[in-house]
């Protein structure tokens, strides 16, 4: 472990960190869950989902994107916080079709995932029942925008790890959708793989592979087994890459 | 002096009954929860209206013109209502249709369905209207509590009744307690 050039607290915890690590880094490294979504060890934090929102210092950030400071005082795991995490969860479940009973997805959904680790019993807001193109025109892999949050990972990880820019999000806001970078916009004319990280690293159920439904049964998946806050200290992109997980 | 029977009324709305099995796994707990309860209207007794009730426990979304009449009968009539189950919360397995026209749905079944033999969109006056969408009931009535699942566990159905029969607040849940899938 390299020195650490500062100290942390959050929730009065004494957390170390190194120059160039973001709240988040210090947190994972010393086994501290801050709720998040778009963000994942490896990849260029994004700061979209606000999940990880904390307070540092009395002003609210995304703990994701926001430098570590010696002696910052962060609240993280707060009543308040969290009851803001939620509504941000529902908010999230009402924007898209997120059919937890008939979704292959359902058990390694991170979205699922952080309504259990939240406490959402409902939607609360009234559901958009949006109409997103679903492209099913890749021989391996389904792409379903209506359970896309649009975190982004997927954008990320073929941009930085695979080094092919299959995915890119338009619009903007409400409107604001996943699109292919290719000459027809299908994803069945693109160059994506099933070992790329980008096919492998959808926290939801809007990138699945085809032909795999159910080869791991309901009940045995990674949220059945182990809480997300667990799952999210083991998380980097090189354990991800390849599939290993499902 | 026997004490007043707490009265539950039960239904289905555009669900599939599967709640209702499930209430019913909590097996011979229900010999000792009978002692304490009686049924208003519900499959279990087929009263075909809900009469002045304590708690209503309702399963399903609510997909036709019928759904919205039975579920405003029950919230006016019950002090506490319980959305049970993924399709009354989220309108569920059945609010799939929502991302097509009305239209579109019932033209395929009823006139472009494999195997129709008399092309006919069905139009009887004693057929309830389809709603546009289906929606969670909360979005048509205010709800007191919600108990998740596909189908909630049998246990998650005491976790709720047994405190609101002893007039106290159902706690806050356990993860292990509710399912979204």
């Amino acid at each position: 472990m390299t020195e650490t050039t500062g100290t942390i607290f959050i929730d009065g915890k004494a957390v170390g960190f190194m120059q160039g690590q973001t709240i988040m880094d210090a947190a994972l490294s010393a086994q501290v869950y801050i709720p998040h979504l778009c963000h994942y060890p490896g990849l260029t934090p994004s700061g979209n989902c606000r999940l990880c929102v904390v307070e540092a210092d009395g002003r609210r950030a995304a703990a994701c994107t926001t430098a570590a400071k010696a002696g910052q005082q962060i609240s993280n795991n707060t009543a308040e916080l969290n009851a803001a995490r939620k509504v941000i969860t529902q908010m999230l479940f009402v924007e898209g079709n997120h059919i937890c009973p008939s979704c292959e997805k359902s058990g390694n959904c991170k979205l699922q995932a952080m309504g259990y680790h939240l406490g959402m019993l409902e939607e609360h807001y009234p559901q958009f029942n949006p109409r997103r193109v679903l492209d099913a025109s890749h021989p391996d892999i389904l792409l379903d925008r209506g359970r896309c949050i649009l975190c982004g990972l997927c954008v990320r990880a073929s941009h930085e790890v695979d080094k092919k820019n299959v995915f890119a999000i338009a619009g903007r806001g409400a409107d604001a959708y996943l699109i292919v970078n290719t000459v027809s916009g299908k994803l069945g004319d693109s160059n994506l793989d099933v070992t790329d990280l980008a096919a492998n690293i959808c926290p939801v159920g809007a990138i699945m592979f085809k032909e795999r439904g159910y080869v791991t049964p309901i009940g045995e998946r990674i949220y059945d087994r182990q809480h997300i806050s667990d799952v999210a200290m083991h998380e980097h992109v090189t354990e991800q890459k390849g599939d290993k997980k499902r | 002096m026997t004490e007043r029977k707490i009265k539950i009324a039960t239904t289905s709305l555009a669900g599939c009954f599967g709640c209702h099995m499930s209430f019913l796994d909590i097996d011979e707990q229900l010999v000792q929860l009978n002692e304490r309860i009686e049924f208003n209207r519900s499959p279990l007794t087929d009263i075909k209206h809900c009469g002045p009730s304590d708690i209503g426990l309702i399963e399903g979304g609510v997909c036709n013109a019928d759904n919205v009449r039975v579920l405003r009968e029950f919230r006016a009539n019950c002090k506490i209502l319980i959305a049970v189950g993924a399709c009354a919360i989220t309108g569920g397995v059945p609010a799939m249709r929502n991302y097509f026209d009305l239209r579109e749905c019932l033209e395929e079944v009823y006139l472009h369905g494999a195997g129709v033999t008399n092309p006919q969109i069905p139009g009887d006056v004693e057929l309830p209207l389809l709603l546009d969408k289906v929606y969670p009931i909360q979005e048509v009535v205010p709800v007191d509590y919600f108990l998740p699942g596909c189908p909630p566990p049998a246990d998650a159905f005491l976790a709720i009744l047994l405190p609101l029969l002893n007039g106290a607040v159902p706690p806050q849940m356990a993860d292990c307690r509710f399912y979204y899938d």
